[in-house]
């Protein structure tokens, strides 16, 4: 089945570098796979759903779970206040006063931050005690832009830290102020990162169970690592590390990162298991995946560069405010650090300072993300380098050329500190431009532009780190700090092999992987060394804390796989072959310098005949330790911990090798915009990657591509969108737009060098994250190209491009159409749904009056409204039932009216406040005497939040009109019931859309 | 016609993969969980609940549903098929999951079985289909690994002008 039954030949082919076929695919294809939710659980073990927070930020003053609790099959609800005394605040990687435990205390401080937990017999019935959950919330001010975030004037969500700037970094590798102030030539841009991610198609799961017996916790979850967090976990639960058991099962469906920030839900459910007296099972649901799982840090940066006449870059200059959202989760905020030593990027500037402000703000709290701070950076930088060129009116890829690293610099030290180890960037760029055509390329664009059409070309580069060094997030503190905690560095990576008494070899590793193919790729490693055949290697990759070997880099992350989880396995091996080199030298009575392992057989070189099968030598160690040479222990089982040196801390200068192992990716790409919709098409697209060492070109590829749709996605479509007042509108994948196989593009994949790194054990260096750093700024680019425009943000979506097109005139109003009586419009851009409008009733104005301020006449025209209760000439109270597509609740509507002026004019303002969310409005009446009867003239401001902002936001402008129109049509016919109806009054409404909602 | 009471268990039985499976669901319980936890059909996988991402896909009296917007109930006296039962009889893969094995159409894997069971309604039909129709078939199944050419031309070496015979 495995296709490899035969592989066995003499001096056989390395399996590394193949296309071996995945073992993975034998239970994944057949439906048999392990993923978190298919593991069976203990009989009794109760099922948990979050309550969660509908507002940005509001203080917690009350927790009602009475009704809740009385729901059959409802064990417990458990808050903030339960979880309090099991645990301490999760750490980050620098001192500070935020005290963040995985779910609120006396604060929210984002849409979707857990409130309480209901653990129940069933998740349906968990969900049901959700809606009967009440709390009492104070709205508070809500601030979602970073740069914002950093004023005076801004709320402040933790206020133990007193603002919302929570680290602040300036870092000069070189002098470049001094070259900037002194320089001729200079330039600058501000780019703005949106706020993405790469969802998986699995999210997060926890089984998790408080243990008795050591008083510590059993947890089996999707977790993905950096373990380093299991060390934050443990400190938060308050338990020796040991106590806290992680396992993780077989598969993972997807992660890209976010599993990783996972881990405070474990803690919070670590300690509601223990309060519920059982077992607790959690399956994250889509909603709360987009919500309140993680995101990559979104940011703006200002860089500016300093550059002669010929396009030499000198120096550059950026000021980044990155934005963490409402907490920073272990190892936040590394992304930015992890980037730090390749500041400069591809190039030979010699000149760098970097400021970091590190900002918290009303949104969800980011993690890891595929490209790990790579695309932030890389789009100011290769933006800037862009405009250099513009400037210079010069070709972008001559000046990127001009300043590439040169050939045979390798390693290359740059500023910032990164020890480039390889590469050769210029024959990578002349492998790309010709396989990719990048002549008939720019003749396309000449020909395009000729008809008039709006094309662009783009180009991109970036060095793609891999192999993260565990002590880069120290870079932020200062150089003071780091003396006081101690040395941090390296990437420890583990393997472990042992040979069974029938000779049959098991792998175990630490890489936790999400669908990369590592069980085939670390079989085709340790084949090769012993002699095997592919089939006889079994792979186990499952996790668990208490009986595996594992330190703190484990996991999956950061490109890690390639240059480190190889290089143990690597490693681990060649100890395996070292032993029983021992015991068959021995045995066969050959020198050990004359032993080779092949053909599953341990055997002399120079006489082939003379040898073991590799299985005895396996069960020798078993079933006789007389036969092993003197001193040497029994059995098989090799384990490696393996790190590599360069991974250095960070220097007295604030210079830090960041990654092991660097490759290259470079892009360029053609687009063409339509200038009637603001669409962008990618015409052709070219990537170019060396990734050292290629282990297995079939899983090559398939990150290559992966990352490549990935970025795609980001680049033209995916953003998570919040309001100016932090409600949050992407909730569904309605909103949060993935590429599926119709969008798909495929790009051209160039054949170019492979540079091993010296400094891996097989030479592979990083593969899964190029296109994230240079598909967007490529994009980027070339819309800039197409449309001469500069401020160019992501995603690239119609309605935003349209804009830019148009945005040296004023757009032309809509053409006046006759006056009609009824007229409607709806904004939901902007911090607030807005809309204003006029209709005409059949009725004398007193009568309207009547009809609209009468309670149960009100009651009538509200849509989903049965009764309210009139509790004062201006207050009125009732139950609403509505929704928007196919959410819907019940709300409780709390109305006032102010500035009566009867029968002229009216303010009302209200609160509708459900399970779905709260929403805030206050409109304006005013009734006008016209002939025949009355012009009702409204306009209002509605402010939503929760589920149905999150769900149907993108049908909130839609259902606002359906919703008035019920309205007044029941208006009408209330209030002048012999009216003739009239005919198409939906028709006759005219409605314009405003704004990008 | 069976009544369903709020609150209550009622008896649900149908076709899995050609045996007869009952068990016991709420009338609001989904299809992908009555598969999943009540009968213990894991393969089917749920990825996002509200019909956007097709991994719960699978395939009710020979047409391609999504089990997530499926009730249990709705299952009753129906033929369902799953990636459980694409295997041939003597357990090998069948011509689809022989495509995508060879052709590296997986990687984590979470979508494959929405995948596969949305090319298994197409591959029912005997016909040939285009690489557009192909893509256009399966834009209703989202995938985050691969960027899709890999599953298109899985699906191709099937479905396409040289595939090999229809899966059935």
């Amino acid at each position: 089945m495995t296709g490899m039954e035969d592989d066995v030949s003499e001096m056989r082919e390395p399996l590394v570098g193949q296309k071996i076929l995945r073992t993975e695919d034998q239970t994944l294809l057949r439906g048999k796979a392990t993923f978190m939710d298919d593991i069976p659980i203990a009989k009794g073990t109760l099922h948990a759903a979050f309550l969660r927070s509908p507002h940005a930020h509001a203080r917690i003053r009350g927790i009602d779970a009475t009704e809740a609790l009385k729901l059959k099959g409802v064990h417990a609800v458990i808050t903030g206040e339960d979880i309090k005394p099991y645990t301490k605040p999760l750490i980050v990687g620098f001192a500070n006063p935020l005290d963040y435990r995985g779910i609120a205390m006396d604060k929210v401080r984002y849409v979707g931050e857990p409130v309480a937990i209901v653990c129940a017999t069933d998740r349906y019935r968990a969900e049901d005690a959700l809606k009967l959950i009440k709390v009492d919330y104070e709205v508070l001010d809500a601030v979602v832009d970073p740069v914002r975030a950093c004023e005076e004037s801004a709320p402040v969500l933790h206020e133990a830290a007193g603002s919302n700037r929570v680290s602040h970094r300036v870092f000069n590798h070189g002098e470049a102020d001094k070259v900037l102030d002194a320089a001729k030539n200079k330039t600058q841009i501000t780019i703005r990162y949106p706020r993405n991610s790469v969802t998986p198609m699995e999210t997060y799961g926890v089984v998790a169970e408080y243990k008795p017996d050591t008083g510590g916790y059993d947890v089996t979850s999707n977790f993905q690592g950096p373990f380093s967090v299991h060390t934050v976990m443990a400190i938060a639960l308050k338990i020796p590390s040991a106590k806290l058991r992680h396992k993780s099962p077989a598969n993972s469906g997807g992660s890209f990162g976010s599993k990783l920030t996972l881990f405070p839900y474990i803690v919070v459910l670590c300690v509601a298991s223990r309060l519920a007296g059982r077992p607790l099972k959690w399956i994250e649901d889509r909603l709360e995946h987009h919500a309140s799982s993680s995101v990559a840090p979104s940011r703006v940066t200002t860089i500016e560069a300093a550059y002669d006449d010929d396009g030499t870059v000198n120096a550059l200059r950026m000021e980044h405010y990155d934005d963490h959202g409402a907490h920073l989760r272990a190892p936040m905020p590394a992304p930015i650090y992890r980037m730090h030593g390749l500041s400069t990027n591809c190039y030979t500037i010699p000149n760098v300072k970097v400021t970091n402000n590190i900002v918290l703000t009303n949104k969800c709290p980011t993690g890891a993300v595929r490209g790990f701070g790579g695309p932030q950076l890389y789009f100011a930088i290769e933006r800037v380098m862009n405009k250099v060129a513009k400037e210079l009116g010069m070709d972008p890829l001559a000046l990127m050329e001009k300043n590439l690293i040169p050939a045979g610099s390798f390693p290359y030290r740059a500023p910032a500190g990164a020890l480039i180890d390889s590469g050769d960037y210029q024959q990578v760029v002349k492998d790309s431009v010709e396989q990719g055509k990048l002549d008939w390329l720019r003749e396309r664009q000449k020909q395009a532009r000729a008809e008039g059409k709006l094309y662009g070309i783009g180009f991109a580069a970036a060095v793609e780190p891999s192999q993260s060094n565990m002590g880069y997030i120290s870079t932020l503190k200062t150089k003071e700090e780091r003396e006081k905690a101690g040395p941090k560095d390296g990437a420890v990576a583990s393997c472990t092999i042992s040979v069974d008494a029938l000779g049959s070899v098991n792998v175990v590793g630490d890489s936790t992987p999400q669908g990369q193919g590592h069980q085939t790729a670390l079989a085709q490693i340790v084949a090769d060394e012993l002699g095997l055949k592919f089939s006889d290697i079994t792979v186990n990759l499952e996790t668990d804390t208490q009986k595996d070997n594992w330190s703190i880099a484990a996991g999956n992350y950061s490109c890690r796989f390639s240059p480190a989880s190889t290089s143990a396995a690597k490693t681990a091996a060649e100890r395996v072959r070292v032993k029983m080199t021992k015991v068959a030298g021995r045995f066969l009575n050959v020198p050990e310098d004359d032993i080779e392992f092949a053909d599953s057989m341990i055997r002399s070189k120079s006489n082939p005949d003379n040898g073991l099968e590799f299985r005895r030598v396996g069960g020798l160690a078993h079933w006789s330790p007389s036969s092993l040479p003197e001193g040497m222990d029994p059995g098989i089982r090799e384990v490696a911990y393996w790190n590599a040196p360069e991974l250095t801390p960070t220097t007295a200068n604030d210079e830090i090798n960041t990654s092991l192992a660097y490759g290259f990716a470079f892009d360029f790409c053609g687009v063409e915009i339509d200038p009637d919709t603001g669409n962008v098409k990618v015409d052709h697209y070219v990537t170019a990657h060396d990734c050292g060492t290629i282990l297995n070109p079939g899983l090559a590829k398939g990150q290559i591509r992966g990352s490549f749709a990935n970025a795609i996605g980001a680049s033209l479509y995916e953003e998570f969108v919040y309001k100016e007042d932090g409600t949050f509108l992407s909730g569904t994948m309605a909103d949060y737009l993935i590429p599926t196989a119709a969008e798909a593009i495929d790009p051209v994949l160039v054949d170019t060098v492979a540079i091993p790194s010296p400094f891996t054990r097989l030479g592979a260096k990083g593969i899964a994250e190029g296109n994230q750093y240079t598909t967007p700024v490529c994009l980027a680019n070339a819309v800039a190209d197409a449309l001469d425009y500069e401020d160019v943000t992501m995603p690239l979506t119609p309605s935003k491009v349209f804009g830019w097109i148009n945005s040296g005139e004023e757009m032309a109003p809509p053409a006046d159409e006759e006056k009609t009586e009824e007229r409607l419009s709806v904004d939901f851009s902007g911090d607030a749904l807005r809309g204003e409008g006029e209709t005409f009733v059949p009725a004398p104005r007193e009568k309207v009056w009547e009809t609209l301020l009468d309670p149960k006449e009100m009651a009538a025209l509200i849509p989903g409204c049965k009764e309210l209760d009139k509790h004062a000439e201006d207050h009125f109270t009732g139950t609403l039932k509505m929704g928007v597509g196919a959410v819907r609740g019940t709300f409780e509507a709390d109305i006032r009216l102010k500035n009566m002026r009867k029968p002229e004019s009216v303010e009302i303002s209200g609160t509708l406040d459900g399970s779905l969310g709260v929403s805030r409005g206050t409109g304006w009446v005013e009734l006008d005497e016209v002939e025949g009867g009355t012009n009702v003239r409204y306009h209002y401001e509605i402010h939503l939040s929760g589920t149905i902002a999150s769900v149907g936001g993108r049908l909130l402008s839609g259902a606002a009109r359906l919703l008035i129109n019920q309205f007044f049509r029941a208006l009408v016919a209330r209030a002048a019931p012999d009216a003739a109806p009239r005919k198409g009054l939906l028709g006759k409404i005219r409605s314009k859309f405003g704004g990008n909602s | 016609m069976k009544v369903l009471q709020h609150g209550q268990k009622h008896s649900v039985e149908f076709t899995l993969n050609g045996e007869e499976v009952e068990g016991f669901a709420e009338p609001r319980m989904l299809l992908s969980d009555f598969l999943r936890h009540e009968i213990g059909a894991t393969g089917t996988h749920v990825g996002c609940e509200h019909g956007v991402c097709g991994a719960c896909t699978v395939m009710m009296d020979g047409k391609a549903v999504r089990s997530c917007l499926t009730l249990a109930h709705q299952a009753e006296g129906r033929e369902i098929r799953t990636i459980e039962g694409l295997e041939t009889p003597d357990h090998e893969f069948n011509d689809l999951q022989q495509a995508f094995h060879e052709n590296f159409a997986l990687q984590c894997g979470y979508c494959t079985p929405g995948m596969l069971m949305t090319l298994s309604e197409l591959a029912s039909t005997g016909k040939r289909y285009t690489e557009a129709e192909v893509r256009d078939a399966l834009s209703g199944n989202i995938c985050r690994c691969t960027g899709y050419k890999e599953i298109v031309d899985a699906a191709m070496a099937v479905l396409g002008d040289k595939g090999q015979v229809a899966a059935e």
